[in-house]
């Protein structure tokens, strides 16, 4: 128990790779039990068991799942690249997928350039940036079922809906929101960004405070504007935080379920309908009893298509995120 | 020179004391004061108005403040005859078994992988961080399926908490940031426990725990949050409406009650969180928890 620290040491621990190889009778349970493996184990059971079962397990079974047909009553038969198949000759697969490339574009004009505006404006306020950036976040910590039924009350499509009432003001409206086929996704989106803009404004601000300062002193010395500082120092100088947050919006929104499902079920004429959307109609939706087949093969899809478009784009920005 | 609290440092304070630049700034920054004002805390405003408006109003003149008076009533409508009362309660229970479980997976699986380190811990390590890349809709069928029928054990969780708590607990986010916490640790004051005899059990318990408050304050925060937030997967464990979390039964009060009723419960179901979140701002704003976080 007293030698838990061994393995930080540089000897002893190359004295251990040794006697793993030539003197093996020297580690028994006794000694593995004395030099504090049995007690760093105890420490790493909840985690292994929790993770084993409820994390590394499930992700592998997804792999098989995907391949077999399951209805949880008789047992799973093997039926190959089926699933994928099926998924693929879903005419609902293509309007899913364009629906979701819909959303993350519409998310990605509305939700990125916003929330850095924002933070440059609020990293230059002088007095109490604390109350810009707690109004900012307000909307991230209501609970997403509550933001999205309450928008969908402002949303209501009748001329006493409340957008609808404040439009009216100044003359314009009243608008179908969620009820057009053409609107539904753009107000599914406004929804979203309002709910999320907070925490991307919070991480530019924290990007934008730890922008030298000697950098801007240099600028103005060669007379450079505000504008051309925000272009030439600022924006360089955060576009790492720039490149990360937009590929996790791209991630995050390619994930896109709650709005969808909550708002318009996929609706109006399958509009709204997003890939998650799609997965849990497969496995979840039909009260006969789910297709967890073709669920599976289709996350797996994405997930593959998510893990093949980070790797590719940290491939491609890589040199510019580091000159 | 007398300096106002200074901003990033993009206007330099020779550009402030031009009054175009100076001006053109503050007119921007108050126009983005009202912005937020109105953006971020109307939508709240207008929940918390019509939360004590009577339903009459709020349906025909959605705007208008107090047209014929308010009706408290709905708040204890709510509580008691919609039932918001219990769902609060399952919601209350629910977070804090996550919490717990939570705590204990990180802090003890931080302690051995950051202290402890037998020669396996690399090999965890790169399991969790593996599980970050993973998109969290991956585990959602065979999860599912999983607490339907257990194997092993052949047990359901189903209508069961453990069904959130176990999963909820598996957050590699949690055991990364912790883990990251303890190797700062100052490892002298480790090894003097050691020397005057303390085994793992009471270095863990009587030296790390204990200093490792401000890392334990940030996951309890997001450990509360994400389970009073999660819809998804307790509307899907949690069939049985008796022990649903407030966040499932929204949908449902909204079909079985008038609007002033449903706005209420609405306006319970996001006190805690925004009270937590002004208490504890600094875990939310000081950026720790919000890689996860991003979206639209």
């Amino acid at each position: 128990m007293t030698t838990v620290d061994q393995p930080r040491e540089p000897a002893l621990s190359s004295e251990r790779g040794l006697s793993r190889s030539y003197a093996r009778p020297r580690r028994t349970p006794l000694t593995w039990v004395r030099g504090g493996g049995l007690a760093a184990f105890l420490f790493l059971v909840p985690l292994l068991f929790v993770f084993g079962a409820f994390s590394w397990y499930p992700i592998v079974r997804t792999a098989i799942m995907a391949f077999q047909h399951t209805n949880l009553v008789e047992a799973p038969t093997w039926v190959g690249f089926q699933n994928f198949a099926a998924v693929w000759h879903d005419p609902l697969f293509r309007v899913a997928v364009k629906n979701t490339a819909y959303f993350a574009l519409l998310a990605l004009l509305f939700g990125y350039p916003i929330p850095l505006m924002a933070a440059v404006l609020m990293s230059e306020v002088r007095k109490r940036r604390g109350v810009y950036s707690v109004l900012a976040f307000l909307p991230v910590v209501i609970p997403p079922v509550v933001g999205v039924l309450l928008w969908k009350t402002f949303y209501d499509a009748s001329s006493l809906g409340v957008f609808n009432t404040i439009l009216h003001w100044v003359g314009l409206g009243p608008y179908p929101w969620l009820q057009s086929q053409q609107w539904a996704m753009p107000s599914l989106v406004l929804y979203s960004t309002w709910a999320n803009a907070g925490a991307t404004i919070i991480i530019y601000l924290a990007a934008l405070i730890g922008v030298n300062p000697e950098l801007y002193e240099a600028a103005s010395v060669d007379g450079a504007g505000v504008l051309r500082k925000v272009w030439h120092i600022t924006l360089p100088q955060i576009r790492g935080v720039l490149l990360v947050t937009l590929i996790l919006q791209i991630i995050g929104t390619a994930q896109v379920f709650l709005e969808p499902y909550l708002f318009t079920s996929g609706g109006p004429n399958n509009a709204t309908l997003t890939v998650l959307l799609l997965i849990y109609n497969y496995a979840f939706a039909n009260s006969l009893g789910g297709n967890y087949g073709l669920a599976t093969a289709l996350s797996l899809m994405l997930a593959g298509f998510l893990v093949v478009f980070s790797l590719v784009y940290l491939r491609a920005t890589r040199s510019w995120s580091t000159r | 020179m007398s300096k106002p609290s200074s901003g990033g440092g993009l206007i330099s304070e020779l550009q402030w004391l031009k009054p175009g630049t100076r001006w053109g700034m503050r007119g921007l920054q108050v126009l983005l004061l009202v912005a937020l004002v109105v953006i971020g805390l109307g939508p709240i405003l207008w929940l918390a108005k019509s939360a004590i408006t009577p339903t009459i109003d709020t349906i025909s003149h959605p705007m208008a403040l107090f047209p014929h008076g308010a009706a408290w009533s709905n708040l204890s409508q709510a509580w008691n005859d919609v039932h918001v009362g219990r769902y609060f309660w399952n919601t209350v229970v629910i977070a804090f078994g996550s919490w717990a479980v939570q705590i204990v997976v990180a802090t003890t699986g931080g302690f051995a992988l950051s202290v402890l380190r037998p020669r396996y811990a690399p090999l965890i390590k790169g399991l969790l961080l593996a599980t970050l890349f993973v998109p969290a809709i991956v585990l959602l069928v065979p999860l599912y399926i999983e607490v339907v029928h257990l194997p092993i054990v052949h047990k359901s969780l189903i209508d069961s908490y453990w069904a959130l708590w176990l999963p909820y607990g598996a957050s590699a986010f949690n055991v990364i940031i912790v883990t990251r916490f303890f190797d700062n640790l100052p490892r002298e004051i480790f090894e003097a426990a050691e020397i005057d005899g303390a085994g793992p059990f009471q270095l863990f318990w009587r030296i790390v725990l204990p200093m490792s408050k401000p890392i334990l304050g940030v996951v309890s925060v997001f450990a509360v949050l994400v389970s009073w937030k999660d819809f998804l997967w307790p509307s899907l464990v949690l069939p049985n409406p008796n022990v649903q979390p407030l966040s499932v039964r929204l949908p449902s009060i909204e079909l079985q009650t008038s609007v002033g009723v449903f706005l209420a419960a609405m306006f319970i179901a996001c006190l805690v969180p925004i009270a937590g979140f002004l208490i504890f701002q600094r875990s939310f704003l000081g950026g720790t928890g919000l890689g996860g976080a991003i979206k639209g």
